[in-house]
């Protein structure tokens, strides 16, 4: 237990004292892996947990931040807390009536019907003045995150903001932890396993899919608002299927269905584009030919390859 | 309203499905046949374009263009087959969608590295120059039409390919059971190599189709990739007779979505989409 326990503590403890060293473009990099790690975390109850590979998730993503960006009034500041929970609640929304449909299929179906779902989305924010069309729109003012008169913190100043999000993933992580060792959960990686045994032992697997789908685009919807918040910004870029290739490309690096997966792949896979995009303007052909090779010489991604290591220095021991 | 423009409406929805036909007949084949999802499937597209653009400024003439666009794309295919795909067709969907991802940001860069990221046009060839009267004041462009006529004429052909000849029959034996043709001594990756390289080849051609009509311009494959996926969805995954359907469909939808009401034509296909899940969830023309 507490051998498990060490790695996680020393890499928070990392996270944490980590911006006291004080380079703001560090810590505003950070703040944004951590925004990702709970975007990727939330697809993984998807693809990890529940077997439904989602290919269009940045829009609840896109959902969530274009809430925030429309709620915000032109020359104040919106009341955090309530556009916090209306963009949560706008996310699940949409992300349950998609779900009455996409879940319908399976398969490579499922994957094409959720990446043009999310290019529904996309149109809608892209072609239509609703959202204030391809040139997006600014949230002038940070979120206000006073309650009668006391103010918590300041989304304003990075280092608040940093610690915010921080303790939002650890929210998040802690709140998935517990849902997956729900009766709920248990019964989500069931479907996973042999969706004919729980549908013959009674369990309505839909039902159980589509709250498994509207929680994910939920915790999307939250990371969308942070997002936004963040940037000070949003276009339809966020909602576009770029984003959610690269949501679920952080899973897969990281390791799906593996606790601290999305987290490690959100931060591997940023800090990879960073480092890539410092080298070279193309840094896309070399960033898609590791994808390629990375595919083809280590399926089940970075998490198994520490756990394949850790196995074999430690003898034929455990599971990590 | 007018006869005329009603007429030059459908046309053009004509043109716009038959030309996604094209593109989405291998997208449904290489899903139905080899279980793969390829979402590079659109980057061989822009490159046919793109093919089209170089070629035909380099030789000066389209067609000449278009032969060797076809002899490469197909020698692209074989290669990407041997290279990736065949590595592919054990694993799982996720694999698969992330390796295609891979090679999108491949494509699109070498392509950003040779050619640029201009937007380019392709001169229509001298002889389809001309334009054909339609009522009083209408015209209708001959090089549309001719393209059409191309589509149609490879439909038919992939007809005949699949319905009537010894490689077909393979093809459709490989999609139903493919351990049992290996058993009966067929050998099914060259056919699934054979069928790669037929569909990479027919999305590229109809990039050089398209290139002087739509202009040749960065992101274009993959606008035209998610309404394949929306055509395959909709047609039923490996069936091309279910592919021409729903591509014409989409035609018809995005055509007069664009008169009707311009701001919701990028919707309208999607909506389509929805309710032809309700009702068929699994496609139009799905086979068991």
């Amino acid at each position: 237990m507490l051998r498990r326990l060490a790695l996680p503590v020393v890499a928070l403890a990392l996270v944490a004292t980590f911006p006291l060293a004080g380079a703001t473009f560090y810590t505003e990099l950070v703040t944004k892996i951590m925004i990702m790690s709970i975007f990727a975390l939330s697809l993984d109850l998807l693809v990890g947990y529940t077997g439904l590979v989602s290919f269009g998730h940045a829009a609840y993503f896109g959902v969530g931040a274009y809430t925030l960006a429309m709620l915000t009034p032109k020359a104040a500041a919106a009341g955090l807390w309530a556009t916090l929970g209306a963009a949560v609640l706008v996310a699940a929304a949409c992300a349950f009536v998609v779900g009455l449909f996409v879940l319908r299929t399976r398969g490579i179906y499922f994957i094409m019907v959720t990446l043009a779902f999310a290019q529904m989305f996309y149109f809608i924010f892209h072609d239509t003045k609703f959202g204030g069309g391809s040139d997006g729109r600014y949230i002038n003012i940070k979120p206000d995150a006073s309650i009668a008169g006391f103010v918590p913190f300041d989304l304003d100043r990075p280092l608040q903001a940093y610690y915010v999000v921080l303790a939002a993933l650890v929210l998040v992580f802690l709140g998935l932890r517990l849902v997956l060792r729900s009766p709920l959960g248990r019964a989500l990686q069931g479907i996973r396993a042999n969706e004919q045994r729980m549908r013959s032992l009674g369990y309505p697997v839909f039902a159980y899919k589509l709250a498994s789908f509207t929680l994910a685009g939920a915790l999307a919807g939250l990371a969308g608002y942070l997002a936004a918040a963040q940037f000070g910004f949003v276009n339809p870029e966020i909602l576009s299927w770029h984003q959610s290739g690269n949501v679920l490309l952080m899973v897969i690096l990281g390791g799906s269905a593996t606790p601290y997966g999305p987290i490690v792949g959100a931060f591997a896979l940023t800090l990879l584009q960073e480092f890539f995009s410092s080298l070279t303007t193309h840094w896309q052909l070399w960033f898609g030919a590791t994808i390629v090779l990375l595919v083809l010489f280590l399926p089940g991604g970075l998490g198994h390859l520490v756990r394949r290591v850790r196995r074999s220095l430690s003898g034929a021991g455990g599971d990590g | 309203m007018e006869p005329a423009v009603l007429l030059i409406q459908l046309l053009n929805a004509l043109q716009y499905g038959l030309l996604l036909f094209l593109v989405a007949s291998g997208l449904t084949l290489i899903f139905g046949i080899m279980g793969i999802i390829n979402l590079a499937h659109g980057s061989f597209y822009m490159i046919g374009a793109y093919m089209a653009f170089t070629l035909s400024s380099l030789t000066g003439s389209l067609a000449v263009a278009m032969v060797l666009g076809v002899v490469l794309s197909v020698l692209l295919g074989l290669f990407l087959e041997w290279a990736l795909f065949s590595h592919l067709y054990r694993r799982d969907h996720l694999e698969q969608v992330l390796l295609t991802y891979g090679l999108i940001l491949i494509f699109e860069e070498l392509r950003s590295l040779i050619v640029g990221n201009d937007v380019h046009g392709v001169p229509v060839p001298e002889m389809f120059k001309a334009s054909i009267a339609l009522g009083e004041t209408m015209t209708y462009p001959v090089y549309r039409l001719v393209m059409s006529g191309v589509c149609l004429l490879l439909a038919a052909g992939m007809y005949v390919l699949i319905q009537r000849t010894r490689l077909g029959m393979m093809i459709r034996a490989g999609a139903s059971n493919r351990e049992m043709v290996e058993v009966l001594g067929i050998n099914v990756n060259l056919v699934f190599r054979l069928v790669f390289a037929l569909g990479v080849a027919l999305a590229a051609f109809a990039g050089m189709l398209a290139a002087p009509v739509s202009s040749v311009y960065p992101g274009m494959g993959q606008q035209v990739l998610i309404i394949c996926f929306v055509v395959v969805v909709i047609g039923g995954i490996g069936s091309v007779w279910g592919a021409l359907v729903a591509a014409l469909l989409i035609g018809l939808v995005d055509t007069f979505g664009k008169v009707v009401a311009p701001e919701f034509a990028g919707v309208a296909v999607y909506l389509l989409m929805a309710v032809i899940l309700l009702w068929r969830p699994e496609g139009l023309f799905r086979r068991a």
